[in-house]
């Protein structure tokens, strides 16, 4: 029922942002998803980063692929244009959308049957790439619009709601992500606003892949008694390395640390990202490391959440490229057709 | 010898018989490109292995004072330098031909023709006393035989040292050794061979030149400076022959062409897909975006981009594939050209689809159509084809002087800006506002309240939002029907080529069987048989198409492929009746041969029981 509409009427006293739009200016459609779907405690959340952020919803592109998480870019940012794609392939839609003008801002929204099993290449290379987006996967381990079938993010033992048990290796994205040179990688849980909201905003500021594997549960078809990907496994299993606080802009950061358990790193837009270190021996800084600390946990069956790793020199696509700064979308004949001239010293040069 | 020798001027076949890899094809090259020098039209083919090093390839040169720039079929001269091909090389010399070889070694006598003529020299031993290292020996024993065959066919040898003296410009170090090894080879076959041979080049000077201010370029260049004229900024693509120096021309082009001079930075960007999915995909985000945006590549990359082809088709975003078609199907003959995409790209992805097609004939419509191809994508807001192939695209053609028009301007389409927008302009995505099928669109980060829209792959209404209900589902199919017959009116137009007296047969063709058409019309007019030729430039089809078949009592349609896909398209979209065209069919991986379509049609007319119009007993 996504064509229903939301009332356009707001209570007047509705706080607004310092670009002047209130928080629901940042909501869309009436959300599609089964009541109490993790998805749309992300679409919430995403919400309340960008209005937080003070970023204009138009300068934001949604792009996703196929699923239920893919739905939901049309349940949020209702005034930003969307990309529903195809099946795992978002991720090169996103690559060239983002080459054709480097000045919006590119959120990715993928589910596991789209990241890890069909598109699971695309997702690997978008990372490699460096492209300059905020990758976001709502992970449920499950495929919710075919009815329940294991995803490849499903772990190895986990319960299926019809009693199957999964016995292959699941997908893990954090650690693909990693290996793949993502330069912000982060896993969350869907569950957890206080810890959600800040990754995203932080992910947001980054320059260059940044991505977001968040635990989402499927209430229709994974959140049994016997699924690792269910509200109550994910609760009690949680490990959570870090808390951060984001500050844009470099604001006065007036929250008292007590030395040592802070980690801060600027990013390329002058903001800062605070981490309040929860496990002392955690460094997100370390890529290597990060992936061995995820690995061994994992193997313990924990989940570990937080900012798992932040590159604080990291480049876009677009650097890598060396292309100006000019959108390609606004560049005309001017400055792109070499004119008749230079075609006369082609020709000549082909006789 | 009971045979004649072929005598003739400016009007003959070479085949260079080699072995991949070892270098030949610089050799061949200039070669060619010396009898262009001296005025002379030569259109040179290189048909050539799946394979780096060790297979056999082939350098085919056909010289043509007529200017018949298509393969004629047969050989005069066969310069035979690969043992592995001996036998079939020296089988496929014309009786009366030459066959030009290394007898170093003698051959036993079986392993020749009493019907040809044959013209030994030792290469080898030449070589073997000149050169020590093994690399020069293999490397000018190609020059050597060049500067023989420059003896043999009288092309002057200063007009090759030229050429030598051009490709070497700055390395002096390998200008001299290389003018030594033509002069080894030109000297040894004045002094032991009768020079020349009863086939040679004849210079034409001044008002004779037939090359004139034409260019020498490979289609997949031509097609690729056309992209960078035309405005493309975003290219993203997947290794795969015949189509790679496509997209590695236009790097090539951008970095000369696209790079900013103050900054010093780039304004295109080129990005080497994981595969064909991700090139179509990037191409498509861009499109949607609104830069210009395209990728390069050949059959299996469009089996692979099926499902991003059909979600531009319906999402209704501009899109340009440029098929640089191979021998399908499956992995085929990677190396050998077919014209066997037709009815997979007027057709692509699942569900009713319809795209445009144009069909260049040689790499002057490369250029043309490939920037033509970016304007219509953003007119039409749809995948465009640009449909060329391995004969077009991986040869080097002689061909008219690329154009440009300065005061030519890119049309965008219709794209609604944010003033647009302020002023009132109502706004809908897939709303057919004008009656042309072709709506409006917004680039994202328009505008921060109006315009912004979701675009998605599934069924949605004439405002974009998601809608099962069939009107809306009727209305957008509908809609994209009536936007196919715009493109009629925006495609290229087919070109007649008339038959100076009446005919009442007529003749389809496209793309490159163009050359060896022209040649093959020719030489059925002089046999009596007149035929009235049409060259379909694109799909949708024209009403002048139906109108050709319709004035004529039968169409042979000439392509290269087994199935007689653009005869089924005809007969499929445009409603011509079968029984009206007659195919004439060659998909054997090597280029139409002019001689091929002068037989079939003869046959068919000596079939039909025709007699010719005019007598003669010329032979084509």
């Amino acid at each position: 029922m996504t064509y229903l509409a939301k009332p356009k009427l707001h209570h007047p006293t509705l706080p607004k942002n310092k670009v002047g739009f209130t928080r629901r200016d940042y909501e869309g459609k009436v959300s599609t998803l089964c009541a109490g779907c993790g998805h749309d405690s992300i679409s919430a959340a995403l919400i309340q980063a960008f209005w937080e952020l003070d970023i204009l919803p138009h300068r934001v592109a949604k792009l996703s692929g196929i699923g239920c998480s893919s739905k939901t870019p049309d349940y949020f940012l209702g005034n930003s244009h969307g990309f529903n794609t195809v099946h795992g392939r978002m991720p090169s839609v996103l690559t060239g959308a983002n080459l054709a003008n480097r000045d919006l801002i590119y959120l990715g929204v993928s589910g596991d049957g789209d990241s890890a099993s069909i598109g699971l290449g695309q997702f690997a290379h978008v990372m490699r790439r460096g492209v300059n987006m905020t990758y976001i996967l709502e992970n449920n381990g499950v495929y919710g619009l075919t009815k329940g079938q294991f995803s490849a993010t499903a772990d190895k033992g986990s319960k299926a709601k019809r009693g199957q048990v999964n016995a292959e290796e699941p997908v893990d994205t954090v650690s693909l992500a990693l290996i793949m040179g993502a330069t912000f990688v982060a896993r969350s849980f869907s569950g957890d606003k206080q810890q959600l909201i800040p990754l995203v905003k932080a992910a947001i500021a980054h320059t260059g892949a940044a991505f977001i594997d968040v635990i989402s549960p499927c209430v229709a078809f994974n959140n049994h008694p016997g699924s690792t990907k269910s509200y109550d496994y994910v609760r009690e299993h949680n490990e959570a390395v870090n808390r951060l606080d984001f500050w844009p802009n470099r604001e006065a950061i007036n929250v008292e640390y007590n030395e040592g358990d802070i980690i801060s790193v600027p990013q390329h837009d002058g903001s800062v990202i605070n981490l309040r270190k929860t496990h002392p021996d955690y460094d997100p800084t370390d890529r290597v490391k990060a992936l061995e600390y995820v690995a061994h946990h994992a193997a313990k069956g924990e989940v570990v959440t937080g900012l798992l790793y932040l590159s604080a020199d990291s480049e876009d696509l677009h650097a890598h490229l060396n292309t100006v700064e000019m959108p390609f979308n606004k560049l005309s004949e001017k400055e792109l057709c070499p004119g008749a001239g230079v075609l006369e010293k082609i020709n000549a040069a082909l006789r | 010898m009971a045979t004649k020798a072929i005598q003739s001027v400016n009007a003959f076949v070479v085949k260079f018989a080699n072995v991949n890899g070892s270098g030949s094809a610089s050799a061949n090259e200039l070669f060619a490109k010396a009898i262009l020098r001296m005025g002379v039209p030569v259109s040179p083919r290189n048909i050539f292995p799946s394979n780096i090093q060790g297979l056999p390839t082939w350098y085919e040169v056909r010289v043509s004072e007529s200017g018949w720039l298509g393969r004629r079929g047969g050989v005069d001269l066969m310069v035979a330098m690969n043992p592995q091909t001996w036998d079939q090389d020296v089988k496929e010399v014309d009786p009366g031909g030459y066959l030009f070889y290394d007898n170093t070694k003698a051959l036993p006598k079986a392993k020749f023709r009493e019907d040809i003529n044959v013209v030994g020299l030792p290469l080898t031993e030449i070589v073997n006393q000149a050169y020590t290292d093994a690399r020069q020996r293999q490397l000018f024993k190609n020059i050597i035989y060049v500067g023989a065959l420059s003896a043999l066919l009288d092309v002057d040898p200063l007009v090759i040292a030229e050429l030598i003296g051009e490709q070497y410009k700055g390395k002096e170090a390998l200008l001299k050794p290389n003018l030594n090894a033509l002069q080894l080879g030109r000297t040894y076959a004045l002094e032991h061979l009768k020079c020349p041979l009863g086939i040679r080049v004849r210079p034409l000077k001044g008002e004779a030149n037939r090359v004139g201010d034409k260019i020498f370029i490979e289609g997949n260049a031509a097609a690729a400076l056309g992209c960078v004229y035309g405005g493309a900024t975003v290219c993203a693509w997947y290794p795969i022959t015949p189509s790679s120096s496509l997209a590695e021309a236009f790097q090539k082009y951008c970095s000369k062409l696209r790079m900013d001079k103050e900054t010093g930075r780039n304004k295109f960007a080129i990005i080497q897909g994981e595969d064909e999915l991700a090139s179509v995909g990037i191409a498509v985000g861009a499109g949607w975006n609104g830069a210009r945006a395209f990728t390069a590549t050949s059959g299996p990359g469009i089996s692979l981009m099926q499902e991003f082809i059909g979600l531009a088709y319906f999402a209704e975003i501009p899109l340009v594939i440029i098929d640089v078609q191979r021998g399908g199907p499956s992995t085929g003959m990677p190396t050998r050209t077919q014209q066997s995409d037709v009815i997979k790209c007027a057709y692509a992805s699942h569900g009713d689809t319809k795209h445009v097609l144009l069909f260049p004939e040689d790499p002057y419509e490369c250029f043309e159509m490939a920037a033509q191809c970016l304007d219509l994508a953003e007119r039409l807001q749809t995948p465009v084809f640009l449909m060329t192939d391995l004969d077009i695209g991986m040869n080097q053609r002689l061909t008219k002087p690329l154009v440009w028009d300065d005061s030519r301007r890119y049309d965008r389409g219709k794209v609604m800006t944010a003033e647009m927008l302020d002023a009132g302009k109502e706004f809908g995505r897939y709303l057919d506002v004008d009656g042309d099928g072709i709506p409006f669109r917004t680039y994202p980060g328009t505008h921060p309240s109006k315009g912004g829209y979701f675009t998605r792959g599934t069924s949605k209404n004439a405002y974009a939002a998601y809608s099962e209900a069939g009107p809306d589902y009727k209305y957008n199919m509908q809609r994209l029907l009536k936007k196919f017959e715009t493109a009629k009116t925006l495609v290229p137009k087919p070109v007649l080529n008339a038959s100076k007296e009446p005919a009442r047969f007529g003749a389809i063709y496209y793309g490159s069987t163009s050359p060896a058409m022209a040649e093959a019309l020719d030489a059925l007019a002089r046999q009596g048989i007149y035929v009235n030729a049409l060259r379909i430039r694109s799909f949708p089809f024209q009403d002048e198409i139906f109108d050709f078949v319709a004035s004529h009592s039968k169409v042979f349609v000439v392509e290269q492929n087994r199935d007689a896909q653009l005869k089924t398209l005809l007969v499929n979209d445009a409603g011509i009746n079968p029984a009206s065209l007659i195919s004439v069919l060659h998909y054997d991986g090597t280029p139409i041969t002019a001689r091929y379509i002068t037989e079939e049609i003869t046959q068919v007319v000596a079939a039909l029981n025709v007699r010719p119009l005019v007598k003669k007993d010329k032979a084509a």
